[in-house]
């Protein structure tokens, strides 16, 4: 076994409070929506909308961030491999097969998990932010010359991103446990170190 | 005997006066009416003591005259109908003007008994109905003095601004008695506590009602017949201009007055009262909510009309006006408001198989002007006729009235008569509704209602169409989309991860 440094300090500290984040925005987001009853509507509202400014600012920082230290390039698709992590995860996996994908400083994500990320930045969050941040200036709607927009239809996209956004969480965490052991995945976001199979020599 | 008795009266009185400190001390006027020699006299009687007041205050009863309190007459700019009490048809008492002499003890007016009455006549004018000061005025008392005459003089002597008790003789008790119209207007307003009202507070802000129905030139501000759900865009001045009317909260709120700016941008659409008068009748009086005026006419054996109470005392059956039902503590109903109100008036017909609507609001969720506004919802049924399909007019007073002959056919033939509408000698009972706007009764500010009483499936406003009220309204479809779709990836999470756990312990037991 060989240890490798991957997340790098401001990489583990954005993930976790991003998703505390999201989890608190789900479960409140949920609960405005009428889903169920938690902290009562007027407290949920607050921590949703508050919550929302604190994601928003950490996205800047992140958006910074992946800018200058060329990280965004992590994210960049790739078909490399591709098929062979899907085989992987439908097979490979029960028979511990070896992982196809070996991770590296320069390349943390394995292609389905680029993939995923990339939907979800691009996709998924972005139509939260823009749909929440209209739904919480609706009443400056008519100044900004978007009188015609209603507010149902936003709320409605923002739900729909909301639901995609769980399964999005579920997945995600489900595989947060599926690294070469269990909690390999884990400990590298937490402690920044992921243990790796020494690489043969080729 | 009566000189020596009413200068008994008189000492007790000036020992009042002097005991306690003038009027004109108390309210800070620069004028005591008690010095004025017009005033020092014997009045014997209620034009009397107008012509004393005309002969300072030169223009009052010409401003009187061009006022609804005396015209009793008010085209509705919007709309061009006729209202007015002399025109209107409720469904409490029905109509006035068939029953003018009874109905005119409301009227600032002496002598209004019929078709007779001189609009034009200056001493006409009742004053004091509005500006008495010591509680003893009564225009019942005026009009059939018992063997106490009422004491005129001091009344002229002590004249002041108006009060929650002289406006309340009669809007308090609207309707033909206490509490019945309008339910956020009932006698416990004329001393209500802050919970009742905020800003009539007798030990707190104590405001009479001019304080926010402001009379410049004795023009009464504000009411129902032009009525304004939101304010004018700022704050405003009593009587500065017409337009801008000072009885709406915002003429002194402004249009943003809430420490969160989320609750603000409601304002859009909601009226304040809707949040800030979570209940009305919440005062020492049930409101009447049901008249049912097809049930009227029953005698007892003796043949006499009765009445019968409910365990609180309130009547629930009258033989000359029928059933009641009375409500406290009442949720109001909520509707989109624009300030235009459309009544149903003598004339107009309609489908009488339908509930009819005597006054429509008019307002919509597209319509910047609307807000969603609580309104306490009067039913009941009442006379029309059915050949015509109209509403009726009824004489009830007098000796030709219902309430003495108990027949409904000469009782609506004379009202109809009396308003110079055609009857067609056949009439039926129509059931009715009519909308009464809710601004009294303003709870603290830590009373208002708060988000789940509308952000829930089955709020109070679970019945406002045209808007998406989040934690209201949601899309079925999407809704079942999204459990289908998080309950698969749930599932599919699950197998993978028991798949594995499976396989590793085969895995394990084959080594
Ligand atoms: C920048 C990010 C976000 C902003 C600005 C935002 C803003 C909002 C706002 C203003 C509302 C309406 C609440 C109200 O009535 O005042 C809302 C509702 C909601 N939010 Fe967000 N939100 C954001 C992110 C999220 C996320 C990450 C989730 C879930 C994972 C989420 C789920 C929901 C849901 C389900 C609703 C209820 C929608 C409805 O029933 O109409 N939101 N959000």
């Amino acid at each position: 076994m060989q240890r490798i440094y991957i997340f790098k300090r401001f990489e583990r500290f954005w993930h976790w409070s991003q998703a505390l984040l999201i989890a608190l925005m789900a479960l409140t987001g949920f609960e405005i929506h009428g889903t169920y009853k938690l902290l009562g509507f007027e407290d949920a509202i607050t921590v949703h909308t508050t919550s929302a400014w604190v994601l928003i600012g950490l996205w800047v920082f992140a958006i910074f961030w992946h800018l200058t230290t060329g990280e965004w390039r992590q994210y960049i698709p790739t078909t490399e491999k591709l098929l062979a992590m899907v085989r992987y995860y439908v097979t490979g996996i029960f028979t511990n097969a070896p992982h196809p994908f070996r991770v590296t400083g320069l390349s943390k994500h394995n292609p389905l998990q680029r993939l995923a990320y990339l939907v979800f930045k691009l996709v998924i969050a972005p139509t939260l932010w823009i749909t929440g941040l209209l739904y919480l200036y609706y009443n400056a709607w008519e100044a900004w010359g978007l009188g015609d927009l209603d507010l149902e239809t936003v709320a409605l996209i923002h739900t729909a991103a909301a639901i995609l956004m769980v399964v999005f969480f579920v997945g995600h965490v489900y595989m947060a446990f599926s690294g070469q052991t269990p909690l390999a995945h884990l400990k590298a976001m937490i402690t920044g170190w992921e243990e790796v199979e020494e690489e043969k020599e080729a | 005997m009566t000189i020596v008795k009413q200068s008994f009266w008189t000492t007790i009185a000036i020992a009042v006066v002097v005991a306690a400190p003038s009027l004109a001390m108390a309210i800070g006027s620069t004028a005591d009416h008690g010095k004025f020699e017009a005033l020092d006299q014997q009045f014997a009687s209620g034009p009397e003591v107008t012509r004393a007041c005309l002969t300072c205050h030169t223009e009052a009863a010409k401003q009187i005259h061009g006022t609804k309190h005396w015209t009793w007459d008010f085209v509705n700019p919007k709309t061009g109908q006729r209202l007015g009490k002399k025109n209107v048809i409720n469904n409490f008492c029905v109509s006035a003007t068939p029953n003018i002499a009874e109905c005119s003890s409301c009227h600032v007016g002496y002598g209004w008994k019929d078709d007779t009455f001189d609009f034009s006549s200056e001493e006409n004018v009742d004053c004091l109905v509005c500006h008495d000061t010591t509680g003893t005025y009564s225009k019942k008392a005026l009009r059939t003095p018992g063997k106490r005459k009422p004491n005129l003089k001091k009344m002229a002597q002590s004249v002041g601004p108006t009060s929650r008790a002289t406006c309340g003789a009669c809007h308090l008790s609207g309707g033909g008695g206490d509490a019945v119209k309008h339910g956020d207007l009932d006698p416990s307003v004329e001393h209500p506590d802050v919970f009742l009202d905020v800003h009539m507070d007798a030990d707190g802000l104590d405001f009479t009602c001019s304080d926010c129905h402001g009379a410049k030139s004795h023009k009464v501000e504000g009411g129902r017949y032009d009525a304004k759900p939101h304010g004018n865009g700022g704050m405003t001045k009593h009587g500065k201009d017409e337009e801008h009317s000072h009885a709406t909260c915002q003429s002194c709120h402004g249009d943003a007055p809430m420490k969160d700016e989320k609750l603000n941008e409601h304002t859009d659409k909601i009226a304040c009262q809707t949040c800030h008068i979570p209940e009305y009748s919440r005062g020492d009086y049930p409101t009447k909510t049901w008249w049912d005026w097809s049930t009227a006419g029953t005698l007892d054996v003796d043949g006499k009309p009765f009445v019968a109470k409910d365990d609180w005392g309130w009547e629930v059956y009258n033989s000359k006006k029928g059933d009641f039902r009375w409500q406290r503590n009442v949720v109001p109903d909520y509707v989109w408001f624009n300030g235009t109100i459309r009544y149903t008036l003598l004339g107009d017909t309609f489908d009488p198989a339908k509930v009819l609507s005597v006054n429509a609001l008019d307002g919509g969720p597209d319509d910047p002007d609307s807000r969603i506004y609580p309104v306490k919802v009067m039913r009941g049924k009442q006379p029309y006729d059915a050949v015509n399909k109209t509403l009726t007019a009824v004489q009830t007073t007098g000796k030709d009235g219902y309430w003495t002959t108990f027949d409904w056919d000469t009782a609506i033939d004379r009202g109809m008569t009396s308003v110079g509408a055609p009857y067609s000698g056949r009439y039926g009972f129509v059931e009715t509704e009519m909308k009464w706007l809710i601004t009294h009764m303003v709870a603290p500010a830590d009373e208002a209602l708060g988000c789940p009483s509308c952000h829930a499936k089955d709020g109070r406003l679970a019945a406002i169409e045209g808007v998406y009220i989040p934690g209201r309204d949601s899309n079925r479809l999407l809704d079942l989309a999204g459990y289908v779709l998080v309950l698969l990836t749930l599932a599919g999470v699950a197998l993978h991860g028991a798949l594995r756990v499976v396989f590793a312990l085969r895995r394990r037991s084959r080594t």
